[in-house]
Parts: C-alpha cells; structure tokens; sequence
C-alpha cells in the first residue's frame, strides 16, 4: 500500500527548496503584533504590507473592549452550529446590521469567508445546475463548485465574450445556471467588468453571486462593493464577503434579496454542520462595521496609500500585475521564482512583510510579490515600504 | 470515425507542445497532466484552446475522466459529432 502522504513528494521537494532561499514563507510567525500596519518578525520590527488590513480596524479600542464584554456575557465559544445551539443574540444583531449595511433583505453569516462560498455555492447548486466561474477564481470558489455536484464550466478570466459564448453553449436544461465572479481578484488586485456582466443577464437566464471579500469596505461610494461602484446592485443576485479584510476578524457572509433566501440555513450543509462562529468574533465584526460606515474618510485614505504605492513602484521600474485602477492590491512582477523568494527574503530583511505567491496559485503562473495596503498606514510607511522593494532588487541582482 | 480520432489525436498532439516543456514524447497513452508535468490551472487553459479549436465545450467535470490524450480524443469526437 501507498503511504498517503507520499503523493506530495514533490510538492514537500519544492517547499524545501524554497525554505533553503531564507525564511519559510508557509510558517512565518509574527512574533508580536504592534498595530494594525508593525509586527515583531524573526526579532524584527517589521511593517505588514500584505494583511488584507484594509480599514486597519484590528486594534480599535472599542472593537477589542466589545470583544472582551462578549467574552464576559456569552463564553468563550458557541459549542454549536446555528441550527442547533449556536444562534446567539450577536449572530442575529450581525445579520441585521449587514443587511442593513448592504441594502439587503436577508443576511446570513459563516464561521469564515471560505465556508461562506462553500455553503452558498453548495447551497444554491446541485448536480442538474450549472456554474459557469472565472478561471482566476480563488480556491473556495472552485471547492465550493466541486461539492455542489454541479457541471462547472470555466470561462476566461474577465472574458466577458468567453462567458456569452459558454452561455449560449450550455443552456439552461433542467436546472439553474449560475455565474460567479469576485468583485477584486486577490492576487493583481483587477475586478470583473461586472457592469457587462450584469447586462448579459438581458440575453443569458442566469443567477449572478459577486464574492466581494476583497473589495467590501473598499469599492463603492458606502464600501458595499464592486457591484455598488459598477452602479448593478439589482443585477446581482447574491453577494459574499468576509470578515477577515475590511473588518479586521474572522467569519464571512452572504447577502440577498431573494424572498426565499432563508432555505439555506437548513440546506446548505456546510453552515448546517459547522460551529456558530465565536461571540468575541461576532461581536468586534459587528463594531468595526458600525466604525467603517461611520467614518468613510477610512476608504479615502486607504485609496490614497494605494495609489501612493501603485505609483512609487511603478517610478522605479517594478513591473505591476495590474495598474488599470488604483485597488489596495499592489503585484510586483518577479521574472522567475527564485528572484521572487530571494525578494521575498530580502524585503524581510529590510523590514517589510508582504505575501509570496508562486504558480499554480497566480495567473498565467506569475510569480508575485503581492503588497496589500491599509487605511492605517502612514504615508512615511509606504515609503519605506517602496525603499525596501528597492533595497531587495539591488539585493537579489544577480537574480533579476 | 478512426481517421476523424485520428485527425484529432493529432491537432490535440498539436496544441499540447506549447505545455509540452520537457519535450516528452507523445503518444494516444500520453497521460497529460502527469506525464507532461503540468499543473491545474495549465490543464484548463490546454482544454480552452482545445474547445477553441474544435468550437465545443467541455465541462471541468468531464475533465476528471480525461487522463490520455486518445480519452481526450475520443471526447471531443464525441461532442464534434453531436453538434
């Protein structure tokens, strides 16, 4: 018989390697955090430019007291799933207040973002569906897929025309169709053409879900989204987020007018089996949203820092996955995936954390540098942080 | 209708050098993805120039019992013949 593990020799080899560059980019252990935008790092202070920080809101005072008061009156932990014992008083305050946030009718929140599009995908889809995804769609998006049942059909990324054309290839038979595109795609930081999406909808019966986790709070003249800056919110028939960005906590959601949206609270088996997610949680979720709708200047800010680093890179010569718009997603190309690590381990060094993403999980097998902006940096940091880049390629010369 | 697999067992051959990095020799038993060393995301994007090509669809579902370049052939025999 086969050891089980011995199927990921290859993998287990090139992690090897790449941990034989410096620093384990897998295994990073931040010693101690700061503040929203420092962190102790291998006995470093180091600035964190690639958190998905985006309003910066982790060390609110008021979010933190809100937390340790849930802790107090609801425990530690829910030790149930919502559709046993696990609905407490801040699940359903949470899901008003989102609602409300999104202009929704119903709101349902998950113990994390991945386990939103699992149970939401899931949910909505079995096997007479069709899902028709972008092929730069994040993990949760394609697993959510796969345990639906459904007949997935891929269509290139933001390739409005690919998606017409496998529309009109796959009608729709017995069952539904659903498309799902992201409102910023993580790893350049580019959205979906979702207004020319929506506008296929006049043509193509279909369902549209917008997975806004990278861009709620950022997008939008509110922060609802891509779908509220693409002026097609009525188009979209589902939105799912996340807690862990803009909202600095854990947990995600799902929103909908749909009248009969509630059925997935006792269909959708992943939310139906998992642990409510934990009060603290739910409780500093529910205060960083209440402080993100009431102080906006946070998005300004947070655009201007983006835009800060997007053109500081770009005036020295670092090649950028996308520049198209200012989004808080900065990619830093790397011409091969040793000068990528070896950068990588050099921003380090000069005290900047920002995230390693190597093939397969990149498009068209880029290897990035990926930079993620806050609301809370300062623009002295995003400075330092440019310097730094800079630093690394004279570092890595040999290599670039 | 063994020409026609074939005719297009060679336009697949065709279109796979372009992932085909290591130069491994390619044959009907070719198993795509492992022989060739190629990784998911390049598997979908080989399938998109395929559908391209012979203007057909195929689903990621299919996909999971597609392992040789003549399974693939046979495949898209299929769905060219129907249309």
């Amino acid at each position: 018989m086969a050891d089980l593990l011995q199927k990921y020799e290859k993998l287990r080899r090139r992690h090897d390697d790449l941990v034989r560059f410096g620093a384990d980019a897998v295994m990073l252990v931040n010693e101690r955090l700061l503040s929203p935008t420092r962190a102790i790092i291998n006995g470093r202070e180091t600035i964190l430019a690639g958190t998905n920080n985006y309003m910066g809101v982790t060390f609110e005072p008021d979010c933190i007291a809100a937390g340790k008061r849930a802790l107090e009156q609801y425990g530690t932990g829910t030790t149930g799933s919502r559709i046993a014992n696990g609905t407490y008083a801040l699940h359903v305050q949470l899901e008003e207040a989102l609602a409300r946030f999104m202009n929704r009718r119903s709101c349902m929140v998950f113990s994390t973002g991945f386990q939103a599009n699992l149970s939401m995908i899931a949910g909505l889809c079995g096997p007479e569906d069709t899902i028709f995804i972008d092929m730069d769609s994040h993990a949760s998006i394609h697993d959510g897929c796969r345990l639906s049942g459904a007949k997935v059909v891929v269509f290139r990324h933001n390739d409005v025309e690919h998606l017409a054309k496998r529309l009109e290839r796959h009608p729709a038979e017995r069952g539904g169709r659903l498309v799902i595109v992201e409102g910023i795609y993580s790893m350049l930081g580019d959205f979906a053409p979702l207004k020319e999406i929506v506008a296929l909808k006049r043509e193509h019966d279909f369902q549209l879900l917008v997975d806004e986790a990278h861009s709620f709070g950022v997008l939008g003249e509110t922060g609802r989204g891509l779908a509220e800056m693409a002026g097609v919110e009525e188009g979209v028939d589902f939105i799912v987020g996340t807690f862990s960005k803009s909202l600095g906590g854990i947990g995600g959601y799902a929103v909908s007018n749909h009248p009969h949206f509630d059925v997935l609270r006792y269909a959708a088996r992943p939310y139906m089996f998992t642990a409510a997610p934990s009060p603290a949680s739910m409780a500093t979720t529910l205060c960083a949203l209440k402080k993100i709708e009431a102080e906006p200047e946070r998005r300004d800010i947070l655009m201007r820092n983006a835009e800060h680093l997007q053109k500081g890179l770009k005036e020295k010569g670092f090649e950028l996955g996308f520049d198209g718009a200012i989004t808080p997603v900065v990619a830093v190309i790397c011409p091969t995936e040793p000068a990528a690590v070896a950068m990588w381990n050099a921003l380090l060094e000069n005290g900047v954390y920002v995230n390693l993403a190597l093939p397969p999980g990149t498009p068209k097998k880029l290897a990035l540098l990926r930079a993620s902006v806050s609301s809370a940096h300062t623009p002295e940091e995003i400075d330092a942080v440019i310097a730094a880049f800079e630093k690394a390629r004279a570092a890595v010369a040999d290599l670039v | 209708m063994t020409t026609a697999h074939k005719d297009i067992e060679a336009t697949i051959m065709r279109l796979l050098q372009a992932y085909n990095k290591e130069e491994a020799p390619l044959s009907p038993e070719t198993n795509i993805a492992a022989d060739l060393n190629i990784d998911s995301a390049d598997v979908l994007n080989f399938v998109m120039e395929v559908e391209d090509e012979f203007d057909i669809d195929i689903s990621v579902n299919e996909l999971a019992d597609i392992h040789t370049i003549s399974q693939l052939a046979a495949l898209v025999a299929e769905r060219v013949n129907a249309d």
